[in-house]
């Protein structure tokens, strides 16, 4: 398919890494930032490729796995309101709240649908007059314009049935988190090429200074990565710590203004809980002044239990790149996608999914064999 | 924001959830789940030879004559859907249960009334004859919209030596594939409302028959067959490799999906492998066959882009392994649930 085989070229990916396990002298710790990169990692089998001094740690870019307890459960106990139609992207379905997840409450009757673009919500609400239809607008900065976009059109169209219940996340303040943290690990970022796309990296230059790490924004494809990869590897090897863009293709170094512009328009900066990692001061975003009437969190006051922890599951190191899902004692054992102790065993972009779904539970070799096949 | 710290006591995770003290909607997705419930629940209660054989439809000798019977219940939604509806879809949906079990499908029965015409264009195309049948209609509220349950009879001839099902699966078998993946997936989520997209693509539900009638009649010697309903490719050969304790290794450069699917799949965020079909089918044949056996697959209109896409080894057990296309290996897991579509 075009645009898309080219970035999956088996004879392109074992060129970069060749040149990778050329430069590489030494151990080097890199975090992909986005889950979407980890699945790439994980689906394409890309650390068979890879020299094993390189280790890949996985980073907190998973919206899903970041969305606050409460904040499930808030979702949960709004769907549950006899006029209520609650809209969500699908993977915030099968997260596990307190009791229940999204799921749960669809399967005991809750009116709760899977949307593509908060935009159809709005639809929705136009054509349910007599329902409140709330959006769970999750996510980093990459699905902030299309939620912005949706509030805007509500008012401009006097929408009045419609919120959206927001938990909104930024990249760079929680890689500055993970930074000053003590036991961080990380040598040098491939920060998120959507995310980017969106934002541009301008602003990236001052922790790539600040804490002399280098910054790579990367895509997506098998061979982004590994292209991303050598990047990196190349300015830590050299003694670098710079700002560079592999996903020239997608990224520019303002980003989208129109886009920044609409979501400076509607929402502001706000601190932010972080599943599993605590609160980061200016982290996230809620909604500005007069956009405020639409915000669900207002309009549907909700007390619920405090959230109760489990005490197995080490989701906030995963999401810290401090341990891999196969380091849980839990993982594939007490933790499964059907029975799961946290959200990234069930998000899409969810690292301990990552491994269940494609990676060797066991230390198995998926290498074929040498020898053809034994017959019975 | 430098003085951002994490904070170790906050790390909050959720208990944990238990999926076995209730049905969920998952344990209907053809995945894990309903795997389980088939394991755990049916199987104990009902164990038999039959159900033992654990294919798509049981097989039963009747006065030396080997009879195929199968049943299935069809709820898809939308009722129409772009390339059919939930008529002809009722109907092939069980005569490929029957042609799985290599038998050829003499009666259906039990059968609601309703989108009449495409099951009696299907029914004709696959000349089967509609025999029985039962209609129920109930308040409203209790069951809103249509449900089709279809049950068929086939006979499984003389010329099929070998009983065809898992346990005749072996190591150095080649896995082909009747044609291109997802189709029918992908028709039915580009018209569920609030995913609308615009999509060329049909549903690729047809009659399986002549191909495995095509296999058989040129006497190639079927080990294994399994039409890729729902949960897909993925889900019908962990199966396999579950039941047998095998391996089954696919290269990805080798399986077949259009265009337009894959572009869904990759905007929507899910794999074509888990994407449902209903006129696809996997084909399991001695590798010394797999070259014969595609050249006659290819000269029927409902196969003719079959392909093959792996093969068998004796291990690690009970493992699907791809080979993605930059040479990595990864594991392909049984679902979880069904797909869903991503945020971002």
């Amino acid at each position: 398919m075009k645009f898309l085989s080219e970035y999956r070229d088996p004879k392109a990916a074992e060129k970069l890494a060749a040149t990778i396990r050329q430069k590489v002298t030494r151990p080097w710790t890199i975090m992909e930032i986005c889950g979407g990169q980890t699945h790439t990692i994980v689906k394409s089998g890309l650390e068979d490729l890879l020299p094993k001094e390189i280790t890949l740690v996985h980073g907190p870019g998973c919206p899903v796995c970041v969305t606050p307890i409460e904040l499930i459960d808030k979702a949960v106990a709004i769907s549950k309101r006899p006029d209520a139609i609650f809209c969500s992207f699908g993977d915030m379905l099968r997260v596990p709240g307190s009791a229940k997840s999204l799921f749960d409450a669809k399967a005991e009757g809750a009116d709760v649908r899977i949307v593509y673009s908060p935009l159809d919500a709005l639809k929705l609400a136009k054509a349910n007059p007599q329902k409140q239809v709330v959006f769970f607008a999750v996510g980093f900065e990459t699905t902030a314009p299309a939620n912005a976009m949706a509030v805007w059109q509500a008012d401009h169209d006097g929408v009045e049935n419609f919120s959206i219940l927001v938990s909104h996340v930024l990249v760079p303040p929680a890689m500055e988190a993970l930074l000053s943290s003590e036991q961080c690990v990380v040598q040098g970022f491939l920060a998120a090429g959507h995310v980017c796309t969106v934002m541009g990296f301008e602003e990236y230059f001052p922790i790539a200074e600040k804490y002399k790490v280098p910054i790579v924004v990367t895509g997506f494809e098998p061979l982004d990565l590994l292209e991303g990869i050598h990047m990196t590897v190349s300015q830590l090897e050299e003694g670098r710590h710079g700002v560079e863009n592999q996903y020239t293709r997608a990224v520019r170094r303002e980003g989208n203004r129109p886009a920044q512009k609409t979501i400076s328009e509607v929402f502001e900066i706000s601190p932010r809980q972080w599943r599993g990692l605590g609160e980061i001061p200016a982290s996230g975003l809620q909604l500005r002044g007069r956009f405020q009437k639409y915000d669900a969190n207002r309009r549907f006051p909700f007390r619920g239990e405090p959230a109760k922890e489990s005490a197995e599951c080490i989701s906030g190191l995963i999401l810290q790149g401090l341990k891999k899902p196969r380091e849980c004692a839990a993982f594939a054992v007490k933790c499964t996608p059907e029975n799961p102790l946290g959200a990234p065993m069930v998000s899409s972009e969810g690292a301990c999914a990552a491994y269940y779904h494609y990676g060797r539970r066991e230390n198995q070799s998926l290498q074929p064999e040498l020898s053809g096949p034994a017959r019975r | 924001m430098a003085d951002a710290k994490i904070n170790p006591f906050n790390l909050s995770c959720p208990v944990p959830r238990v999926a076995d003290d209730r049905i969920v909607l998952a344990h209907g997705g053809g995945g894990r789940l309903t795997h389980q419930l088939i394991e755990k629940i049916f199987m104990p209660a009902f164990s038999n030879a039959a159900l033992e054989q654990r294919h798509d439809g049981a097989v039963v000798p009747v006065n030396g004559t080997r009879l195929a019977f199968t049943t299935d219940s069809f709820v898809v939604r939308p009722l129409i859907f772009p390339g059919g509806n939930i008529g002809d879809l009722a109907v092939n949906g069980t005569v490929n249960d029957l042609a799985m079990c290599g038998a050829r499908p003499l009666l259906e029965m039990e059968t609601l009334r309703t989108v009449v015409a495409s099951m009696q264009q299907a029914a004709a195309n696959a000349n089967v004859q509609l025999v029985t049948g039962d209609t129920k209609v109930v308040d409203k509220g209790k069951g809103d919209g249509i449900f089709v349950n279809t049950s068929g009879i086939g006979v499984i001839e003389s010329n099929v030596k070998m009983p065809i099902g898992p346990a005749s699966v072996q190591p150095g078998d080649a896995v082909i594939v009747s044609g291109d993946l997802g189709r029918h997936g992908i028709a039915i989520l580009s018209v569920r409302e609030g995913l609308e997209f615009e999509s060329p693509i049909l549903s690729d539900c047809a009659n399986l028959w002549p191909a495995v009638e095509a296999l058989l009649n040129a006497g190639i010697e079927i080990h294994c067959l399994r039409d890729l309903t729902r949960g897909g490719l993925a889900t019908t050969l962990n199966e396999i490799a579950s039941d047998r304790n095998i391996c089954i290794r696919l290269e990805e450069a080798l399986i077949p999906v259009d265009e337009v699917v894959q572009g869904a799949c990759e905007i929507l965020g899910l794999d074509p492998l888990y994407v449902a079909n209903e006129g696809r089918f996997a084909l399991f044949v001695a590798e010394a066959q797999a070259q014969a056996a595609m050249e006659i697959m290819r000269r029927v209109e409902v196969s003719q882009r079959s392909v093959r896409v792996g093969k068998v080894e004796e291990s690690p057990g009970r493992t699907v392994i791809l080979q993605s296309r930059i040479g990595g290996n990864r594991v392909v897991d049984m679902l979880s649930g069904e797909q869903l579509p991503r945020i971002c």
